[in-house]
């Protein structure tokens, strides 16, 4: 606990730094530092504006939603239907893996077992909707299609396979975060 | 994105009419939930400042003018331990398309940067841990090469 402590200030310090190094690089006009500083907005923003009202969600899930729903839904006994739950549910998460991390974790720690997990965070990278729209403009109808076929299927059937490995190991996601 | 803000709201009037105790419960669950990432998110938006940097020239370079299995496994690489929005990722992408850069490339590049992230291992492993975070990223790069393969196969760029 106390290495936790020490580790999220270092974190915080080397955060503090870097953005004196960003501002830093606009008054004096440094081109390096600029265009990082361009990077770090893309994603800050999209962080800035996502998290909280996820975060608050999340809250709501932890506190209202009885285990026995999510059990019944995304536990080990449901058979298919919490693959395909997993996946309706990433497809409509807002903002990609880095909200489906601590869903899952939530979904974890009210009975959802392994495999509907790591389906649900593997397609939330792959079929966000948004993003699958804007795919299949640039590149092509069929080729999103493809991808999109082949690696649901797939990605089902490797979670179905990690999370008979990780019974075996008597694994447990971190609790408490 | 404003839906979000739309579900968020609907819930906690839902939930406030239902009952006040709960509602300001799972708020502070939430706030403390996020108090506690934070570190984490704010550590990988430095990295990911720093990967953007150099990962559109890597891009351009490595991947615009190879053969095809050589661009290929340089695209699985590139992919893997970059991340970018969709809003720049697939207008690259389209660049590399017109420029004649193969449908298998491009595949390998654009599902790697989604399904395998390296630079979210810091955050990843705070909710799953070490162990389910390095075999997630391996099981998804193998599904990523396979989708790889079958797009070379179906566009007619590869055969075996």
């Amino acid at each position: 606990m106390k290495k936790k402590k020490t580790n999220n200030t270092s974190n915080y310090i080397i955060f503090g730094v870097f953005i004196g190094f960003l501002i830093v690089s606009r008054i004096i006009n440094f081109e390096l530092g600029i265009e990082m500083g361009e990077n770090f907005w893309i994603f800050a923003r999209d962080m800035i504006l996502i998290l909280p009202p996820a975060f608050i969600i999340i809250g709501l899930f932890e506190i209202w939603v009885d285990r026995e729903t999510i059990e019944n839904n995304f536990g080990e006994s449901s058979g298919i239907k919490k693959h395909i739950y997993a996946i309706l549910l990433a497809a409509t998460t807002v903002g990609g893996t880095f909200v489906a991390f601590p869903v899952a974790n939530s979904l974890y720690h009210k009975g959802a077992d392994y495999s509907s997990i790591f389906t649900y965070i593997t397609s939330a990278s792959l079929v966000m909707i948004p993003m699958s729209i804007m795919e299949a403009s640039i590149l092509g109808l069929q080729f999103t299609l493809i991808r999109i076929g082949i690696s649901l299927p797939l990605v089902v059937i490797s979670s179905i396979i990690l999370a008979s490995l990780f019974q075996q190991y008597h694994y447990h996601l971190p609790s408490d975060v | 994105m404003e839906a979000l803000y739309v579900i968020m709201a609907i819930l906690l009037i839902v939930s406030f009419f239902f009952d006040r105790d709960k509602t300001i419960k799972s708020i502070n669950r939430g706030k403390n939930k996020f108090m506690k990432i934070l570190p984490g998110y704010l550590k990988l938006l430095v990295i990911i400042s720093l990967v953007l940097l150099f990962s559109e020239d890597l891009i351009v370079e490595y991947l615009g003018n190879q053969n095809i299995i050589l661009g290929s496994i340089m695209g699985l690489i590139i992919g893997s331990i970059t991340m970018m929005p969709g809003f720049i990722a697939y207008p690259l992408a389209g660049v590399l398309l017109s420029r004649g850069v193969s449908f298998m490339v491009i595949a390998a590049f654009v599902t790697t940067l989604k399904m395998v992230g390296i630079v979210t291992y810091p955050v990843e492993k705070e909710y799953m841990g070490a162990r389910a975070t390095i075999y997630r990223n391996i099981a998804s790069l193998i599904i990523a090469a396979i989708i790889t393969i079958s797009m070379g196969l179906f566009y007619g760029e590869v055969l075996f």
